[in-house]
């Protein structure tokens, strides 16, 4: 996102071009706020696909732990519009405003959403590179401090440094460099929705989320259906609901009842966030996008460990910026 | 003596009511070519919170809703600082604050294009 805006370091891209020694490689900053590792992919892929580029390095970063979390958090609640900004919104408090109507709405227990972060938590156990390697039940979710009600301190990602890197090149040149050691992108989609928030015809339906998930599996030649492993952007507990819904895992509002019934743990039939997601392995802005295409790729390839998926054929990444403002959508999938 | 203060939204030519105002409407295109003052009217509540978790210079806690009005068959929403505690469904009215929350306090300079005042809402 927010690369230098935390740190007050302008022109990361030539900074970071010159510390890995590769000048005069071209290089260039993507911001699209928290979806910019997301966005970075749909960029690198572009770059190949056009033919301009033979070989694109992504590298998604951030460094927000210096900062307070109330400054953390206002830097990132300056991206809304200055008509929300100005009344302290913060995007916690979206996520308070969204998931109290969507409880309402389709008469889902609080206990739902801390089924998530249980979930969420439990997956970070097996990573190695997690920010919290620690698991948690629903009472301890539920016991936690209100940070924007009915949302509780559980339901939030932390605040993370952080990067992750991935490599493109076109398929025959992967084919030759690393036979065994690629995936393939075979559908990407982007889209955007309203700024402001309380413009959205419905504030529980991501309309990003969709479009750009539409878009990817047309691209690819897939449906939901097809989809062995998914890493969602769980910055918030009830993201992952809207998520799996607007994405096509789920019937609007019934998002809770696969959680609930382990369909979306590792062993189930659609992990959701085998990385831990956003909720555990952390939420370094511009690096997330880029970990949830490195966890997929190490699925793939079968180099994920304790929290191997099986089968991982076909995964799926969803980046958010913003309240859902923009999202875009990777499809990625085991060379056949 | 400046004028009182007015809560603005903006109707289009098609009649779309709008809020914040956009350069065009965000349901048709048109360029908007009339005004709404929100604080005549009464609106529902859609949606709530209390954050506990807030930005340097805000409130705490900061108490926000999504609120609705509806003027003449149209619809259009706001989000807003609450003056009391509101459920779903709470009928409020708008209530001029000439301060939402301390200016420069945030990443935001005190001048310059945000502006720091505007409308609560408080149950009826």
């Amino acid at each position: 996102m927010a690369s230098g805006e935390f740190e007050g370091q302008g022109g990361i891209m030539n900074a970071l071009t010159a510390d890995l020694g590769l000048s005069p490689a071209y290089s260039a900053r993507i911001d699209q706020t928290s979806a910019s590792g997301g966005a970075g992919i749909y960029a690198a892929w572009q770059s190949i696909r056009s033919g301009a580029s033979e070989l694109t390095l992504l590298v998604g970063g951030e460094k927000m732990t210096h900062r307070s979390t109330a400054e953390a958090t206002d830097v990132i609640a300056s991206i809304t519009h200055p008509a929300e900004y100005k009344h302290g919104i913060t995007l916690p408090s979206f996520a308070g405003l969204t998931a109290r109507l969507y409880l309402d709405r389709y008469g889902v227990s609080r206990e739902r959403l801390a089924e998530v972060a249980v979930k969420n938590h439990r997956h970070g156990l097996a990573n190695g590179r997690a920010q919290f390697r620690t698991a948690v039940t629903v009472e301890k979710v539920l016991e936690s401090p209100i940070v924007a009600d009915p949302l509780r301190l559980y339901d939030f990602c932390p605040i993370t440094d952080g990067s992750a890197a991935l490599l493109f090149t076109s398929r025959e040149r992967a084919e030759e460099l690393r036979p065994d050691e690629h995936v393939v992108v075979s559908g990407i989609g982007g889209a955007s929705d309203t700024h402001v928030v309380h413009e959205r015809a419905d504030p529980t339906w991501m309309d990003a989320v969709a479009d750009s998930s539409n878009e990817a599996f047309d691209r690819a030649g897939l449906g939901p259906e097809a989809v062995d492993v998914a890493e969602l952007h769980d910055m918030f507990t009830i993201l992952e609901f809207l998520q799996m819904e607007a994405v096509g895992f789920a019937e609007r509002g019934r998002a809770p009842e696969r959680v609930r019934a382990g369909e979306t743990t590792v062993g189930g039939e659609l992990p959701i966030n085998p990385s831990g997601g956003l909720k555990s392995k952390g939420h370094p802005l511009g690096a997330s996008g880029v970990a949830q295409a490195v966890e997929l790729y190490e699925q793939l390839t079968g180099r994920a460990g304790d929290r191997q998926v099986e089968p991982a054929e076909a995964g799926l990444a969803c980046s958010v910026g913003g309240f859902g403002n923009c999202a875009t959508t990777t499809l990625l999938e085991a060379p056949r | 003596m400046t004028d009182a203060p007015v809560f603005a939204a903006v109707r289009c030519p098609n009649g779309h009511l709008s809020y914040p105002e956009h350069p065009v409407c965000p349901e048709c295109g048109e360029p908007p070519d009339g005004t709404v003052d929100l604080s005549e009217h009464t609106a529902e509540v859609i949606t709530w919170t209390r954050t506990t978790a807030t930005p340097p210079g805000v409130r705490e806690p900061n108490e926000l809703a999504i609120v609705e009005f509806e003027i003449d068959g149209e619809t259009v929403r706001a989000l807003g600082q609450t003056t009391d505690a509101v459920e779903i469904g709470t009928t409020v009215e708008p209530v001029y604050a000439d301060q939402l929350r301390e200016p420069g306090a945030g990443i935001k300079p005190a001048t310059g294009p945000q502006e720091y005042d505007g409308w609560r809402f408080e149950p009826v």
